[in-house]
């Protein structure tokens, strides 16, 4: 690891202004301007600082947002929503009793990710902000595509962690557990920049898929701060479910997780339906055939099966990880049940 | 038996007194326990009776370092610090193959923080101008602090050849794959290892056959009614050692003091004189706390020959810790193996013949074998093994915890339930007819009522997705001896009593178990016994591999207790007035047998030495009854080591995921002398055992000969989560055979974890997983529920 200066921000505007960089452009040698010095933001420190040890990323400068005032709360919106700090940790808030009562499968889904020790300094911005954990981009020794190389050394190599869906030309899985949740739950957020501009939108809309740009994972900009992640209420009748499988019982990434919203009317028909794949795709992947396949539905058993065999529709499985399909299937139909197990 | 001194010697014994027959407990307490004569030397003590009648031997005794471990005053290698202590790394080779043609080191020796550097790739030298593996030494430096000898790695301008490579083992196999070796190169067979014979023919990266064998293999199996065939597939594991290698190495003009986390001392030791041409006696090993070594940690290595070579040209004392990557790629790993194995049987179970051809390889090097499992576990009179080590361009192997047998085990005690299933037999009843222990026997038998055997159902019973499944299966291991291995106890006048030897505790109570052993010839408490081990200062000791390490020190400890308990009785009986013979030690006093109320507390009797303290020496002597077999230091003792185990599972037959729910081990040992200590050494190789079973994998990408997973986080343990409800039963186990009849535990407690685990998935779901590790992608594949074309790693 190279020796680096750590600096407390004050303000988030402060924070901004010294943010010199994002993590994927400092990362790239193509878009990092290597006569200038970078400055990156530190929340948690987990991801951007095993970057550094694995001689990733060499900024001078880390910009801390632990002294910055109003980042590390949960406050409850005019609206009924929640807004949720971005250095709120994911222990905090998958012991949060608003969240645990409200909103049950984020709860779930921070409960069960990485290790108590981590969750303990882990923060809900740095985890959607972590960059992807494919082991090839992990390894210095390993130039690729998302690097700025010019190869993907998965699809044609060890690829049993790897996407099923839109693995083209790279096959990152998003790291973030609770990126799948949130996206399910409609979440938003806000990034403010240097001049105290807010920019506001759905977190769906801020992953970047490969298809668009292979070198960074969502569109954070140089000089932007997210400050919050805002939750709207939840809709009347709302079930939710989180589901995931890792090969270890704890301390592990997921191979496969399933985060489903659903609402049904009174005669019991799924009349909103969001199933959203985690560890599937570069981004959080939302899996419509499935959604179409329950909406205007009783959902029952059959009606979860089919769902489910439906999400697996349009997937490319890698030589390696076509065990994610059956996988897969078995958690989305477990998910659908248990969702509305939930509010029976 | 001199005052303070400990030579390295035994004492010798008066040759005018003869040897003495002595009676001795013999059976397995609780089945049939009956007495053995045996004669023995005169300087040997009196048989120690079982353990209920001791008052520490065999007793819980917590750790007696459990404390400092926990609040972590424990000194570990890498805590050690010296004055003006530099700061060693390794230039590692980021090819699979490839030869040097130029290592320009100039650039970093300039560097006025470098202060030296050692090249060990030379071009102009054939034996190490290529390199092998990725991760293989290249070059070395010393400087003032790890970042600075990183930044001077930087510097070292490396220009290599690449050469073509090979990391898969079938691929290795094919004709006209890439050789590995040549004929420099190619490594002697790996004494830890098996096979290890020499002048084995070699074909391509294919080494072998080494044939062993008995009986006539076509004519068992012509005589067979019922044949089972099956393959079976291992990966390789990696020691995954808590505290990674490490050393510090103190050269000075007086000779040699490298303080190292290792598993012998002694041979340590030894490799270093002859490596720098020095005397023995000017080279000093030592080593405090460890944190495991599995096999990995049983010589110098060349990281350690580099960290001494470093501070000879620096004139100051070099530390050299490998990271988590140098520890997963190039600190030794459990090879893995491909066997097919072949059984005949009669119907009745009767074995006709047994076959087993395998392919294991671990990288450049070797000992790839099946160990001794299939050849001695069951009675059968025809019986061939033919085994071959396989080159990859991948780091070397070594000993792992039951080499050999561990993954021998996986196959046979699968094909041996693939039988049972043929014949229709229970898999205990087929093995009560083929297996010949006693011991075992017994093992089944306690380990089945512990699991509710009898309540075992069919492949699938379960309704929903989750089948749950019982299976059990067996281990074989030698009870091995260390010869060279000595240990001196004395007291002081205050009658303080310090027990020294040169073996090293690795991590399975060595401290311990020497502490309860010389109490209980003092009649103290085991806390009340200073232990200083680890150290080459001290009486050689035996090293911590091969489940010797209690069997050989043991003995030895209580004699030369015995020796000095003897010099203080004959002092007590002239204060006393008695004779020697009517003193026994009991509660820190010598008291009279027959009146026990007369007596003197040791530290009274020590108050009156002539000299500060007394002490003794004494070695290993051989086995009562004498061994087996016997190669240099090493010896075997009569009996092997048994061990059975029970695992019941459940598969999620939708996600693939295996969960071990509870696992019984019933384990013998010989006497076991501190049931807790066994207790835990059998629940780690339990989670060794499920974790190979279950997770670990060194993944190498094929493009590029590299391992995708030289971490902790992708290469998987299991974890506290994983572990499953771990019930352990120890027997005992007496022969007769040694001045504490103790024997090892260590790896046979390993060795029948991932078959028991095997045969109770094969229960669950009626589809045999002969492959590891069980991920849930292997078993949704073995399920046929992946699509077409998937592979599994
Ligand atoms: C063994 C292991 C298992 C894990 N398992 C899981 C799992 O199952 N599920 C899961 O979701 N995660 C898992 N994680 C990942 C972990 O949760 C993330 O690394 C962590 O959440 C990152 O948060 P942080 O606060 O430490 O981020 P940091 O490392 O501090 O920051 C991450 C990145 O975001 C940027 N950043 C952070 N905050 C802001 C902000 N407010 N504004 C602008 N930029 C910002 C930083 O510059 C950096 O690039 C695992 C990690 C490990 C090591
Ligand atoms: S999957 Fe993406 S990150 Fe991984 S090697 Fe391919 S391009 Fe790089």
């Amino acid at each position: 690891m190279n020796r680096f200066a750590l600096a407390h921000a004050r303000t988030i505007a402060d924070a901004a202004a010294r943010a010199t960089t994002t993590v994927a452009d400092a990362m790239t040698a193509a878009r990092s301007n290597a006569t200038r010095p970078a400055s990156l933001i530190k929340a948690g420190g987990i991801d951007v600082l095993d970057l550094m040890k694995e001689n990733l990323l060499a900024p001078d400068m880390l910009v801390s947002l632990r002294d910055v005032a109003g980042l590390d709360t949960i406050t409850e919106a005019p609206d009924g929503g929640l807004r949720i700090g971005a250095m709120v940790t994911l222990g905090a808030l998958a012991a949060h009793d608003m969240v645990r009562r409200r909103y049950p499968a984020l709860a779930a889904a921070l409960a069960g990710a990485a290790s108590p020790q981590i969750r303990h300094v882990a923060t809900l911005g740095g985890n959607l902000l972590q960059r992807p954990r494919c082991w090839y981009f992990r390894a210095a020794a390993f130039h690729c595509l998302r690097k700025g190389g010019g190869h993907c050394f998965a699809i044609s190599g060890e690829s049993q962690y790897h996407a099923i869906f839109d693995n083209r030309p790279c096959a990152i899985v998003h790291p973030s557990s609770a990126a799948s949740v949130l996206v399910a739950l409609d979440a938003a957020i806000e990034l403010v920049d240097a001049d105290d501009t807010i920019r506001r939108l759905p977190l769906a809309s801020f992953f970047v898929a490969p298809g668009r740009d292979t070198e960074r994972e969502n569109d954070l900009r140089p000089r932007e701060i997210l400050t919050a992640i805002l939750l709207p209420p939840p809709a009347a009748g709302l079930c939710t479910a989180y589901l995931r499988q890792g090969e270890r019982s704890a301390f592990d990434w997921p191979l496969a997780e399933v985060a489903v919203a659903l609402v049904r009317n009174e005669e019991s028909l799924c009349v909103h339906a969001v199933i959203v794949l985690g560890a599937a795709a570069p981004v959080p992947y939302r899996a419509q055939a499935a959604e179409a396949a329950l909406l205007g539905r009783r959902v029952d058993d059959n009606a979860a099966r089919a769902a489910a065999r439906a999400a697996m529709e349009g997937a490319t499985p890698l030589p390696r990880n076509g065990y994610k399909l059956p996988l897969f299937e078995a958690l989305v139909h477990r998910a659908i049940m248990a969702a509305v197990a939930e509010t029976l | 038996m001199t005052d303070e001194v400990t030579p390295e010697v035994a004492p010798d014994v008066a040759p005018d007194v003869a040897p003495r027959v002595e009676t001795f407990a013999a059976g397995i307490v609780g089945v049939k326990l009956g007495t053995v004569a045996r004669q023995i030397a005169p300087d040997e003590p009196p048989p120690l009776p079982p353990n209920d009648q001791l008052s520490v031997i065999g007793q819980p005794v917590p750790r007696v370092d459990g404390r400092a471990k926990v609040t972590g005053a424990m000194r570990f290698t890498v805590d050690v610090a010296m004055p003006g202590m530099l700061h060693a790394r390794i230039l590692r080779s980021p090819l699979p193959h490839a030869r040097v043609r130029r290592v320009d080191s100039s650039a970093a020796a300039r560097l006025p923080w470098v202060r030296a550097v050692i090249v060990v790739a030379r071009p102009d030298d054939p034996a190490h101008a290529v390199l092998r593996y990725v991760g293989a030494p290249v070059a070395a430096v010393a400087a003032v602090s790890p970042g600075a000898a990183e930044e001077a790695l930087r510097l070292i301008h490396v220009d290599y050849a690449p050469q073509p490579f090979i990391a898969d083992m079938d691929a290795a196999r094919a004709p006209g794959a890439p050789s590995v070796h040549d004929a420099i190169s190619l490594p002697a067979g790996h004494p830890s290892g098996w096979p290890a014979p020499q002048d084995l023919p070699v074909a391509g990266n294919v080494r072998g056959p080494a044939i062993s064998g008995r009986g006539d293999i076509a004519t068992g199996f012509a005589q067979a009614e019922v044949i089972v065939e099956g393959e079976y597939r291992t990966e390789v594991q990696t020691h995954c050692c808590l505290e990674p290698h490490a050393i510090v190495a103190d050269w000075r003009a007086d000779g040699l003091t490298v303080h190292m986390s290792t598993q012998f001392t002694a041979g340590v030791r030894a490799e270093l004189a002859e490596a720098f041409n020095l005397p023995l006696s000017r080279v000093r090993v030592v080593v405090g706390g460890m944190g495991g070594g599995f096999g990995s940690k049983s010589s110098l290595g060349t990281y350690g020959y580099l960290a001494v070579a470093l501070s000879r040209a620096a004139g100051l004392p070099v530390r050299l810790v490998l990271d988590r990557e140098e520890e997963q790629t190039d600190a030794g790993n459990r090879p893995a193996t491909w066997q097919t194995v072949r059984i005949g049987a009669r119907r009745d179970g009767t074995l006709t013949a047994l076959s087993v051809v395998s392919y294991g390889t671990a990288g450049v090097a070797v000992g790839a074998g099946i160990g001794n499992f299939a050849e001695q576990t069951y009675v059968c009179p025809n019986f061939r093994a033919m085994q071959h080590d396989v080159f990859i361009n991948a780091g070397p192997g070594c000993a792992m915890r039951g080499p050999g047998n561990t993954p021998g085990a996986f196959a046979l005690e699968q094909a041996i339930d693939d039988l049972a299933e043929r014949l229709a037999l229970d898999p205990i009843a087929l093995r009560d007819r083929i297996d010949a222990s006693p011991v075992r026997r017994e093992e089944r038998r306690i380990g089945a009522a512990r699991i509710g055997w009898g309540q075992r159902h069919a492949p699938g019973a379960d309704p929903g997705p989750v089948k749950r499944g019982i299976g059990m299966a067996q281990s074989l291991w030698m009870a091995n001896v260390h010869l060279n291995a000595a240990c001196a106890v004395r007291i002081v006048r205050d009658g303080s009593v310090t027990v020294m030897s040169g073996i090293q505790d690795i991590g399975t109570g060595t401290r311990t178990v020497l502490a309860q052993t010389v109490a209980e010839v003092f009649g103290l408490r085991a806390e009340d016994i200073v232990v200083r081990i680890g150290d080459t200062d001290f009486p050689a000791g035996p090293p911590s591999y091969g489940s010797r390490a209690t069997a050989s020190i043991t003995p030895p400890a209580r004699t030369a207790a015995w020796h000095v308990l003897r010099q203080l009785c004959s002092e007590a009986a002239r204060m006393l007035n008695v004779g020697a013979d009517d003193l026994i030690a009991r509660e820190g006093r010598l008291i009279v047998r027959d009146d026990p109320a007369r007596g003197l507390a040791l530290a009274e009797v020590a108050a009156r030495l002539r000299t500060e303290g007394i002490g003794a020496v004494a070695a290993r002597s051989d086995d009562y009854g004498g061994f087996r077999r016997r190669m240099g230091d090493a010896a075997l003792a009569q009996q092997d080591l048994g061990g059975v185990q029970f695992a019941a599972v459940a598969v999620d037959t939708e996600t693939g995921i295996v969960r071990v729910e509870r696992v019984v081990a019933v384990q013998d040992c010989g006497r076991p002398i501190n049931p807790l200590l066994l207790e835990s050494q059998v629940q780690g190789g339990v989670l060794m055992g499920l974790s190979y079973a279950l997770f670990e994998n060194r993944i190498l990408d094929q493009a590029t000969g590299r391992m995708v997973n030289p971490n902790l986080e992708q290469y998987k343990l299991a974890g506290a989560a994983d572990s499953p409800e771990i019930d352990v039963v120890i027997l005992e186990n007496y022969q007769g055979q040694s001045a504490t009849d103790a024997y090892g535990i260590a790896e046979p407690a390993n060795i029948a974890t991932a078959p028991a685990i095997a045969n109770a998935v094969y229960n669950a779901i009626g589809v045999r997983p002969r492959s590891l590790p069980m991920t849930p992608a292997a078993i949704l594949h073995l399920l046929g529920k992946s699509p077409a074309g998937s592979r599994v790693s």
